[in-house]
C-alpha cells in the first residue's frame, strides 16, 4: 500500500478495508512492541499480551478515535495503559499508584520512541534500497555479510551505501522540516 | 526532531526493531478473527442444537464443524455462551 496519512488509513479501516488495517498494524507494531519491551521491559509473554490486546482494543474501539490523526498519541496511550495494567496485575506487592509502576524516566523514553517512529515514517518514505539497508544494518542488526547476500551486494561495498543512506534520510528530513514542521499525522 | 546527526538518526533506526512476526501476523488477523466469530456468533443464535454442544464443548464443536482452532475466538465464545 502506498504511503497514505494515518488518516486515511483510519478512514480506510473504518471502512472495513483490511489491507489497511494491516498497514496500520505494520506501521505502529515496532512503536507498541518498543513501549513493553524496552520503556516496561516486560516479559516476552507479557509484552505478546499486550501487543495483542492493544491492537485488539484498536480495532474494536478505532470508531472511537476523536482525531483520526491522532491515531499515533492514542495508540501509544493505549498500550502505556494496558503495560501498566499488565504490571499491576503480576505485581505481588501492595497496590501502588500508576506513576509508581512508569519505568524512571519513562517521558524521555517515550519521547524518544515518538521521534524514532518518526524517524522510520520518514525512512518509509525513502527509496527502497536505503530503506532496506538502513533498516537490515540498524534495526535488525544484520551483518554486512547478512546484506549483502540478502541483497546480492558485494560486503564491501554496504559501509558506503549506509552512510549514503544516511545522508539521505538526514536531507529528507531536513527538507520535510523547511516545508513544514513534523506533525504526528504520518 | 530538532537535530539530524546522522549519528543520531542511526541510533533512532535501531530503537525501533521489528516485533516478532507472528505477533504482527497475528494482529493483522484479527478482522478475518472477527468475521469468523460473527459467523459462529451468528450460526449458534440461529441454530439451538448448535448452540447446545457449543455450551457443552466449546472447542470439540468448532472442530467438528470444520473451524480452525483460534484462542481469542474461543476465548470471546467461552465468555459470550458460558458466562450466561
Amino acid at each position: 500500500m502506498a504511503a497514505i496519512s494515518d488518516r486515511e488509513l483510519v478512514a480506510r479501516c473504518r471502512d472495513g478495508d483490511e489491507a489497511a488495517w494491516a498497514e496500520l498494524v505494520e506501521r505502529f507494531s515496532r512503536y507498541v512492541y518498543a513501549i513493553a519491551v524496552q520503556a516496561f521491559r516486560l516479559s516476552p509473554t507479557d509484552a505478546e499480551d499486550v501487543f495483542q490486546e492493544v491492537f485488539a482494543r484498536a480495532y474494536q474501539h478505532l470508531d472511537k478515535l476523536r482525531d483520526d490523526a491522532a491515531l499515533r498519541p492514542w495508540l501509544g496511550q493505549l498500550t502505556r495503559r494496558l503495560c501498566i495494567d499488565r504490571m499491576r496485575a503480576t505485581s505481588r506487592e501492595q497496590p501502588v499508584a500508576d506513576e509508581e509502576l512508569e519505568p524512571a524516566g519513562a517521558s524521555d523514553v517515550y519521547a524518544e520512541l515518538d521521534e524514532a517512529l518518526s524517524v522510520q515514517e520518514a525512512l518509509a518514505a525513502t527509496p527502497g534500497h536505503c530503506r532496506e539497508i538502513l533498516d537490515r544494518f540498524f534495526a535488525r542488526d544484520e551483518s554486512y555479510k547478512t546484506i549483502g547476500d540478502a541483497l546480492d551486494l558485494p560486503s564491501g561495498t554496504i559501509a558506503s551505501r549506509i552512510s549514503r543512506c544516511l545522508a539521505r534520510l538526514r536531507e529528507f528530513l531536513e527538507g520535510r522540516t523547511e516545508e513544514a514542521p513534523p506533525s504526528s499525522s504520518g | 526532531m530538532t537535530a539530524f546527526d546522522e549519528e543520531r538518526l542511526a541510533h533512532l533506526i535501531a530503537a525501533l526493531p521489528p516485533a516478532p512476526e507472528g505477533w504482527v501476523r497475528a494482529a493483522q488477523e484479527l478482522p478475518l478473527a472477527r468475521t469468523q466469530l460473527d459467523d459462529i456468533v451468528a450460526r449458534a443464535e440461529a441454530d439451538a442444537a448448535f448452540r447446545r454442544r457449543l455450551i457443552a464443548d466449546l472447542e470439540s464443536a468448532l472442530e467438528a464443524e470444520g473451524y480452525e482452532r483460534d484462542p481469542r475466538i474461543i476465548e470471546a465464545l467461552r465468555v459470550r455462551f458460558m458466562s450466561k
